[in-house]
């Protein structure tokens, strides 16, 4: 990794490796058991949601693979249990299991995908309304208050349902993916945009800005690879937490219907789907996937607490 | 402070224009009117007519100008599924939103407060430690999840036998782990009328016991919030000097705590809280959702699902309304309560 022998740098810079080895971060994930614990977890659901086509004992999307009469089978600790179905089966006899294994992958994707957007827009419009202040700054801090002030779930129900009533449901179902990864992250930007905006204005009296605009630099150029990446923490910290936030938003928002179609079920919308079916006794159609997304959310929000944690040593621990 | 309230009300003012274009832009491009008002049968040239009687081919100004005017006199048309003026509709479903809100505002002042400052005060006690951990795994509960969890458990019940049920400790605890059920958890009951359209759950016992669970699940989502910002305040708080002193000058802890220490720790939680209170609302779709509690998120939904444009718009319009009035009030409240507040905007 160390490429850059610049003739100042007489002995070679650390490689990545051996920094990571040295940091405060390691060293910190070591003393604590919560957080490898969470990041074990987290490793192991990525895994599962990757691998599902391969774990999984049935595709739940091929209609020939769901008999209708091994419906609403309950999980192998419970009497009347198919010993093919572990963790039982759905209204529509799919297998909870397998269902469960593509669903936390479409969650984790879209999770993922609005995530990346939200960060793409806030540091874009972070950094433009930090570094260049003025008119752009007012009306993109107005913009993101405004959002904000209507929360950001209430922001993505009402472009949710806008979205849907444009294209229709059956357009809506067929593109959700993008569509849910295009509403979360047009919900959430305004987290983000504040945060770096924050941390540029910091850094933006600093000397080595000074020096860089002097050397007559281009903005864009002290921007982005000068400003940036003296931000980079907090937007890793916050990137953890918006994972989360994405995951539940999603789920809220399937759970109004808002979201992904029943074909191809998230775990919010197969908790919604199994919530039709509670009253008649059948809970683990909606309560184990329920505990699959509280697991999945708690982990990531634990691994971010403990970034915030190690990173920002200015806030309180313990 | 006139002039930070005239402009916290130029402010106010805006958002509500912003809102109201967004609100014109909807109802202007989803769907055709006249499709909704005739039948198959009315041919192309009268449709034409009807538009231009009906100004819908008029210049985008004047047509939102019509829209703001009539605004301002809460006229947004006619429901589409109610058939009757869509403020009527809205009102009639506001008390009941307006109820759960306020209920679980309570629990959350009620809860928040103690929790947090005990936090705050014994940080290494075991107690503390676990309300910190129960609220990390508290924001991770999706509401709607949250409200199902309460319906398995205290509507439909739980009958766990993991014991052996033949001796009296084994039954006994089996009892401890089941729970009983029967707890209302669909629709508001019956609820005593007041006056207008407001009738209310907060008279009889038996409306009281309607609100619980929704009350506690939209708690839920919002307690752990509040527990961790007044626990954080706190203990900025009594690190800071003026603490110190006063316990250095031997004022007994209990009056540090409570009367020195609290008062500055709830002000950044008014602005929080205010905020958050307002946010509430977007939760009350989800929970309404799950109790079918008739409020105005439950109407919202189905005004979604079945495209009822005029009453989605205003539905916007009054919650915008709601979180304008919220956010504006609070700012102002705050600067009341904190001398440290520029108000004038002049340097102090």
């Amino acid at each position: 990794m160390t490429t850059q022998t610049s003739p100042q740098q007489a002995p070679p810079l650390p490689s990545r490796w051996e920094r990571l080895r040295d940091s405060y971060l390691l060293y910190s994930f070591k003393r604590d058991p919560i957080a490898q614990l969470s990041l074990l977890v987290f490793v192991v659901f990525v895994a599962c949601a990757v691998l599902a086509p391969w774990l999984a004992p049935m595709n739940p999307y091929d209609l020939a693979q769901i008999d209708i009469l091994a419906s609403e089978l309950p999980p192998f600790w419970i009497d009347g249990s198919d010993p093919a179905y572990v963790m039982g089966t759905d209204a529509q006899g799919r297998d909870l299991l397998s269902t469960i294994l593509y669903g936390a992958r479409v969650s984790l994707i879209i999770g993922f995908g609005a995530v990346a957007l939200q960060a793409l827009l806030g540091v874009v419009f972070g950094l433009l309304a930090g570094y260049l202040g003025g008119r752009i700054d007012a009306f993109l801090m107005r913009l993101a208050d405004i959002q904000l002030s209507f929360s950001t779930l209430m922001v993505a129900i009402v472009v949710g349902a806008l979205v849907k009533a444009i294209f229709g449901s059956a357009t809506f179902s067929t593109y959700a993916v993008p569509l849910l990864v295009l509403i979360i992250g047009l919900a959430e930007w305004p987290q983000y945009a504040r945060t770096v905006r924050a941390s540029v204005l910091a850094e933006k009296g600093k000397e080595y800005v000074d020096a860089a605009r002097t050397m007559g630099l281009p903005s864009r150029r002290i921007m982005f690879r000068h400003i940036l990446p003296n931000t980079l923490s907090p937007i890793f910290v916050i990137s953890t937490v918006q994972v989360a936030n994405a995951i539940i938003s999603e789920a809220a928002l399937s759970f109004l219907g808002l979201g992904m179609p029943e074909t191809h079920p998230s775990l919010g919308s197969l908790i919604k789907s199994g919530f039709d079916y509670i009253q008649s006794g059948s809970w683990w159609i909606t309560l184990i996937p329920g505990a699959v997304l509280v697991v999945l959310v708690l982990v990531i929000n634990l691994l971010g607490d403990w970034l915030r944690d190690v990173l920002n040593p200015r806030l309180y621990k313990g | 402070m006139i002039a930070f309230l005239i402009k916290r009300l130029f402010h106010a003012l805006l958002v509500m224009f912003v809102i109201s274009l967004i609100a014109f832009s909807i109802q202007n491009n989803l769907g055709d009117p006249i499709q909704q008002m005739v039948g198959q049968s009315v041919p192309e040239s009268e449709r034409e007519i009807l538009r231009e009687e009906l100004g819908l081919n008029d210049p985008f100004l004047v047509q939102y100008l019509r829209f703001a005017r009539n605004a301002v006199q809460l006229d947004f048309g006619y429901s589409y599924i109610f058939n009757e003026p869509t403020t009527d509709v809205v009102l009639r479903h506001l008390p009941a939103t307006l109820e759960l809100v306020a209920a679980t505002t309570l629990l959350i002042v009620l809860l928040s407060v103690p929790i947090g400052v005990y936090s705050a005060i014994k940080p290494r006690a075991w107690l503390s430690r676990f309300f910190m951990g129960a609220s990390i795994v508290g924001i991770s509960i999706p509401v709607f999840l949250t409200a199902i969890v309460l319906i398995q458990l205290f509507s439909i019940g739980v009958s766990w036998s993991p014991f052996p049920g033949e001796t009296g400790w084994g039954s006994w605890l089996n009892g401890l782990v089941s729970t009983e059920g029967g707890m209302p958890a669909y629709g508001r009951g019956d609820p005593v009328h007041v006056v207008g359209t407001w009738y209310t759950n907060f008279a009889s016992t038996e409306g009281l016991v309607y609100l619980v669970l929704p009350a506690i699940s939209l708690a839920s989502i919002m307690l752990p919030l509040f527990i961790r910002l007044i626990r954080a305040e706190m203990l900025e708080v009594l690190q800071s000097e003026y603490v110190k002193f006063a316990r250095a000058k031997g004022i007994s802890l209990r009056r540090i705590y409570f009367l020195h220490a609290l008062k500055n720790t709830m002000l950044p939680v008014i602005t929080v809280g205010g905020v958050q209170i307002g946010t509430l609302v977007a939760y009350t779709i989800l929970t309404e959702t799950v109790f079918q509690w008739p409020g105005m998120g439950l109407m919202f939904l189905n005004a979604i699902n079945r495209s009822d444009i005029p009453l989605i718009i205003t539905y916007l319009m009054i919650v915008g309304l709601i979180f304008v009035i919220t956010n504006t009030l609070v700012d102002l409240i705050y600067g009341l309560v904190n001398p440290t507040v520029k108000l004038t905007g002049k340097p102090a």
